[in-house]
């Protein structure tokens, strides 16, 4: 069997991630042809339209605000061994809290922290009964988080026409009062302080993981929930403390999403500004490796590719959709352990034919 | 409430049966040979849009139930392949398969026109068959037979022996002479070519057009079914038909005068959800499932 040097093999987290990031671009590259695109050029306009000005990069970093955190609830659930895909339902019940907050006409020092603190808890309410289904009667996570992924999806739906709806704009919920808004950074781009608020919630998971006996307890179930349980460490509950604090960062995110993005503040009927942030979050943090760390750069690669893919829209008139495609084929490539391996087999063979 | 009524909510609870079930029985083939694929909400994505492309293009319906098939098999083979001879991470690889074709329907729905739905023309859908006292789809026998088929085919043949035995003692079966990779490679086809056709169905029969939500978490539905039938076909039939019925009342639900202005739709909406999830939570515990579930087979 061929073995690639040992530099590599310490970096193949990264170089699988990278490597898995080239095959989803090379097969974007044969769809786009296939369909009678130019992939050249619709990667340029990518390129530039995600990179290429200050306007463009704070976009990107509006995009991957949200993805950061919704990256993080899968990360720390996969951390404890547990496969969490209920973010996109407790980001919509965050999103609706933090709006709601608003009818209570709060003072503006109390109120964006007061929205935050409700849209925290409300996605800890919606993530509650998956960990007690799962102690209580042995439900599977997959299964219940996407049963209550729909069911808040309705649920969003209800309340958006009936309960927080906007007198005068029947299609948008109340908006967050102005007191409430994260301040934008730049006049023009979308990005708040929310990124902010990102990325120190990023370096309290990873000190909470790495840096504190809650984190060893929590790691320590998903590496060897045996051998843990021997060592004294109580699995029901790291899997209560998995899912509460994952549901507490997806509600953040649904938060820094209404309380950030211009110009409406408020939630939209459809859910446009939410919907597949959650899903969007398990590829960032398949591509981070459920490293924090790694999710920040990842989140930066699914930003740029969101930011990038509208402008790829327009000029040279690629769908957007083609970016969801582009991500799937990373995500199936990053599930082949062996494709690294793949990788320096095929290249040692077509060195070896010339 | 009239006698039509009833049998108005009958009918839907049988085709609303159908995808649910189909997709629930190439589940179970799968899991009983060792493989867990939470990408059977893609594939019947997939089934769904190359069942119209395929109808259309033939202007017959039965190609177009074969081409969600045949493209239902070859997603079945790529996550086939993936979890045995490429040793790959099943529940990944599902998320793949998913994105994927959430990514993929979206693009090829916005290249055909029309952003997000493409309706299929009435004549090359799946003619129904009329019975009296309403029309029924020929899938719905269809999904019967197919029930009993695999229940026997697992239970009572030499093959479904060796799909059992690859499930839950790959390396004893490996020592008897079965092939473990090959055999869970073709339960993972058999899987696709099932929940292909459950795709095909929704968009060239029940519905009669593609859209990206057309799914509507039916394949994870189809996921808590196998869990619900403890990995019999025959149970997951009876499993498919409860939650057909809260689907189908929900439809009906939704449309009746009346009770349209006392419960809002949202709520009538999640009750296939709420029951998938109080069933579900009824019935574990007396399940027991393959123990090598998951874990890709490596030879020593």
């Amino acid at each position: 069997m061929s073995s690639p040097s040992s530099w590599i093999r310490n970096l193949t987290p990264i170089t699988e991630s990278l490597l898995a990031g080239v095959v989803g671009l090379v097969i974007g590259a044969f769809i786009m042809l296939a369909f009678g695109y130019n992939p050249l050029a619709a990667y340029r306009s990518l390129f530039v339209g995600s990179v290429g000005s200050v306007y463009s990069w704070a976009e990107l970093f509006a995009n991957a605000t949200p993805l950061i955190l919704t990256a993080l609830t899968f990360a720390i659930a996969m951390r404890g061994g547990l496969f969490n895909i209920g973010a996109e339902g407790q980001l919509y019940m965050g999103a609706l809290a933090a709006v709601s907050v608003s009818l209570l006409h709060l003072p503006a020092p109390f109120n964006w922290i007061v929205a935050i603190l409700a849209a925290m808890v409300a996605g800890m309410i919606w993530s509650l009964p998956v960990a007690l289904l799962k102690l209580g009667r042995g439900v599977h996570e997959v299964i219940s988080t996407i049963m209550f992924n729909w069911i808040a999806h309705f649920f969003a739906f209800y309340l958006i026409a009936n309960v927080l709806t906007d007198p005068q704009r029947g299609e948008r919920t109340i908006a967050v009062s102005e007191s409430a808004r994260l301040t934008r950074v730049f006049p023009d781009a979308t990005l708040s302080s929310g990124l902010f608020i990102s990325l120190v919630t990023v370096g309290v998971i990873f000190f909470l993981l790495w840096r504190t006996s809650t984190g060893f307890e929590i790691r320590s179930v998903g590496y060897n929930p045996h051998a843990s349980h021997y060592a004294g460490i109580s699995i029901r509950k790291q899997v209560l403390r998995v899912f509460l604090i994952g549901g507490a960062i997806a509600g953040l995110a649904g938060a820094i999403v209404v309380m950030g993005r211009p110009p409406y503040y408020a939630v939209l009927s459809g859910l446009p500004q939410l919907v597949n942030l959650g899903f969007d979050g398990i590829g960032v943090a398949m591509i981070g490796r459920n490293h924090p760390i790694g999710i920040v750069f990842a989140a930066i690669f699914f930003g740029g590719l969101m930011t990038g893919g509208r402008i790829m829209q327009f000029d040279p008139g690629v769908p957007f959709e083609l970016v969801r495609v582009i991500q799937g084929v990373i995500i199936l490539a990053l599930a082949i352990p062996e494709l690294r391996r793949l990788f320096f087999l095929a290249r040692e063979r077509l060195a070896g034919r010339k | 409430m009239e006698l039509t009524h009833l049998w108005g909510i009958l009918f839907i609870s049988l085709h609303a049966m159908v995808p649910i079930t189909l997709a629930a029985i190439g589940e179970t083939i799968e899991e009983s040979a060792g493989l867990f694929n939470i990408g059977l909400e893609g594939i019947l994505l997939f089934g769904a849009l190359a069942g119209a492309l395929g109808a259309q293009a033939s202007g017959s319906a039965l190609v177009g139930l074969l081409t969600g098939m045949g493209v239902g098999a070859l997603i079945g083979l790529v996550f086939g392949t993936i979890s045995t001879s490429l040793r790959g991470s099943q529940l990944i690889s599902g998320v793949g398969i998913n994105l994927l074709a959430l990514g993929f329907v979206a693009l090829m729905l916005s290249v055909m026109g029309a952003p997000g739905f493409h309706s299929v023309a009435r004549e090359v859908q799946v003619p129904l068959i009329p019975l009296g006292v309403g029309n029924l789809s020929p899938l719905v026998p269809i999904t019967v037979a197919v029930a009993i088929g695999v229940w026997w085919l697992l239970r009572r043949t030499q093959l479904g022996i060796w799909i059992r035995a690859v499930g839950e003692n790959p390396a004893a079966a490996d020592v008897a002479g079965i092939r473990v990779n090959r055999v869970r490679l073709g339960a993972a086809v058999a899987a696709g070519v099932l929940a292909g056709l459950a795709g095909a169905y929704l968009s060239i029969d029940w519905f009669g057009a593609v859209t990206k939500e057309i799914t509507a978490g039916r394949g994870f539905i189809a996921l808590a079914i196998v869990v619900f039938s403890g990995l019999n076909p025959l149970l997951a039939l009876l499993g498919g038909f409860i939650f057909g019925f809260f689907d189908g009342l929900a439809t009906w639900v939704a449309t009746y005068p009346g009770i349209k202005d006392i419960i809002p739709w949202q709520f009538v909406a999640m009750m296939p959800y709420v029951v998938t999830l109080a069933v579900v939570a009824g019935m574990i515990g007396r399940v027991r499932f393959p123990s090598a579930l998951g874990v890709p087979y490596l030879r020593e």
